[in-house]
């Protein structure tokens, strides 16, 4: 299966373990864009010639293996957006401008990675709203049992990721979205971390929103989804984009617009990278996306224990691979992540090291930065071993 | 590659004039937010010069070796003279050049040292 990835074949020396900042690319995805590019590359929807209606089949295809991918019970529910900072921010400024008003509450939590913050910052600043954020215990997972302390009667929304970039931690969300439902409250649901490491079903899960970029699941970058239930696309009155393509009638001074999903697609949609991204998802279904959870399940398990067994490495998160994606953050006592991360990058090794666009969460656990190292299906022990080698020898240089 | 010389080792594991001085004239904070790494220089000076100079901070061992030799270099030095330095300074005394990852560690105590020379002037 590495054979299919030709990042690892130009360079069988790298140990890729970043994969939580973006996936490695395998060739039937590059294929796919190519053969858009080279065989039909026209735009969608508007041609009356063979080539443009190949490109919207196959455009409308890719938003059926979405569908399929992902559960959803309607193709429209997918909106495809550049990735899920878009997607995010599309929603505050439409949906947030729409339904929340002076004095409403938004529910969050301190893992949320910045775009699923920021956004809502911005928000509430111009709604005068209030931004609220369940906390987590000292080893990264959720104390759901704030949510319903801070949930009131003004709360909009609950935006939420389903697993942490900078931990690992795996967020049960079924139950507290089952309970914001009850309250009357829409979900979003942060899935960038989710959707490629396991199977993702949206209409077991409920939310009302769900989103996830391409590029961290083998897809390209420049492409990501929005899953809008039916029910709420239809009372949402305006997206956020505006141009061709999503409109029905255009006068001077107005202008209608068309359903779902073209009503929120305005301008020529990333074509060729929603064509790839169909390719990825069914390259993953093709290895089955129970495998790589159960995969990257037994690759954290191995890693906690061989980094584990090194002495001054310290382990963030739950450390359980029950509860925790193949992301694992640690650092090495008295050495500052940067430089482990540098000194890694010497011996090919290719992890992150900072505060992984979490700087509230670094803040309560009290960490400037960690070090982090993620995983994904063409990742194995060796890597690991690797890894692992790698650490030593950044304590034989700091003589540590 | 050869960041990680002997010199900025030790120097990260036993810095020199890391302390803080009570009796600064002025002190300035420095930060790159996103490395985590931050800095305080403590300046005692003279009408032109300065005469004596020490820092806080946590940090990489790149952002804490600079900010041990510039404050080695400072000392005695014109205040006038603290805007002219720049990243070759930083790269001499460290002993190698630093690409564009690591230059913000290289240079975070320097900034904050032409910031207070900065204010000292205003």
């Amino acid at each position: 299966m590495r054979s299919d990835f030709p990042l690892l074949q130009k360079q069988p020396e790298l140990v890729y373990l970043d994969s939580a900042a973006t996936s490695l690319k395998p060739q039937p995805v590059l294929d796919a864009m190519n053969e858009y590019y080279t065989g039909f590359s026209a735009n969608i929807h508007r041609g009356l010639y063979d080539l443009s209606e190949r490109a919207t089949v196959a455009y409308e295809g890719a938003r059926e293996t979405v569908r399929e991918f992902i559960n959803a019970k309607q193709a429209h529910e997918i909106i495809f957006t550049r990735g899920t900072t878009e997607a995010i921010n599309g929603l505050a400024q439409s949906w947030g401008r729409q339904f929340v008003r002076e004095g409403d509450e938004i529910l969050t939590t301190v893992l949320e990675h910045h775009s699923n913050l920021v956004p809502w910052q911005m928000l509430a600043r111009e709604k005068k709203c209030a931004l609220k954020h369940i906390d987590v215990n000292d080893d990264g997972t959720l104390r759901e049992e704030q949510f319903l302390k801070l949930l009131s009667r003004q709360t909009r929304l609950l935006t939420i990721t389903h697993v942490s970039n900078a931990l690992g931690t795996i967020v049960p969300l079924r139950k507290i979205i089952q309970q914001a439902h009850a309250a009357g409250i829409k979900v979003l649901v942060d899935a960038a971390q989710s959707a490629p490491h396991m199977p993702l079903d949206v209409q077991y899960l409920d939310a009302d929103f769900v989103v996830f970029s391409g590029h961290k699941m083998c897809g390209p970058t420049g492409i990501g989804v929005l899953y809008m239930k039916e029910r709420v696309q239809e009372k949402l009155e305006l997206p956020w984009h505006f141009g061709g393509g999503m409109i029905k009638e255009v006068h001077l001074k107005k202008s209608t617009f068309q359903k779902a999903p073209n009503k929120f697609e305005a301008g020529t949609p990333p074509i060729a990278e929603a064509i790839g991204l169909a390719a990825a998802m069914r390259y993953l279904q093709s290895i089955g996306m129970n495998k790589i959870r159960d995969h990257e399940k037994q690759l954290l398990h191995y890693a906690l224990k061989t980094l584990g067994a090194i002495d001054g490495v310290q382990l963030y998160g739950p450390n359980n691979p029950a509860m925790q994606s193949g992301v694992l953050s640690f650092g090495i006592e008295g050495i500052h992540p940067h430089d482990i991360a540098e000194i890694l990058n010497e011996d090919n090794i290719a992890v992150r090291a900072g505060h992984h666009c979490c700087m509230p969460l670094m803040e309560r656990l009290n960490l400037p930065a960690t070090v982090r190292a993620s995983f994904y299906l063409y990742n194995t022990e060796q890597d690991i071993d690797r890894l692992a080698a790698g650490l030593r020898n950044v304590k034989k240089i700091f003589k540590s | 590659m050869n960041l990680y010389r002997e010199l900025i080792i030790d120097l990260y594991k036993n810095p020199v004039n890391k302390r803080s001085m009570p009796d600064a004239h002025i002190t300035n904070s420095g930060a790159n937010v996103t490395c985590g790494d931050r800095v305080r220089i403590y300046i005692k000076k003279d009408s032109e010069k300065i005469t004596d100079l020490s820092f806080e901070g946590e940090g990489c061992a790149i952002s804490i070796a600079a900010a041990s030799l510039l404050t080695e270099e400072a000392k005695g030095v014109l205040l006038n003279d603290i805007s002219d330095w720049g990243p070759h300074n930083i790269f001499e005394w460290l002993g190698t050049e630093l690409g564009p990852a690591r230059i913000k560690c290289g240079l975070l105590a320097l900034e904050t040292l032409q910031e207070a020379v900065k204010k000292i002037k205003q």
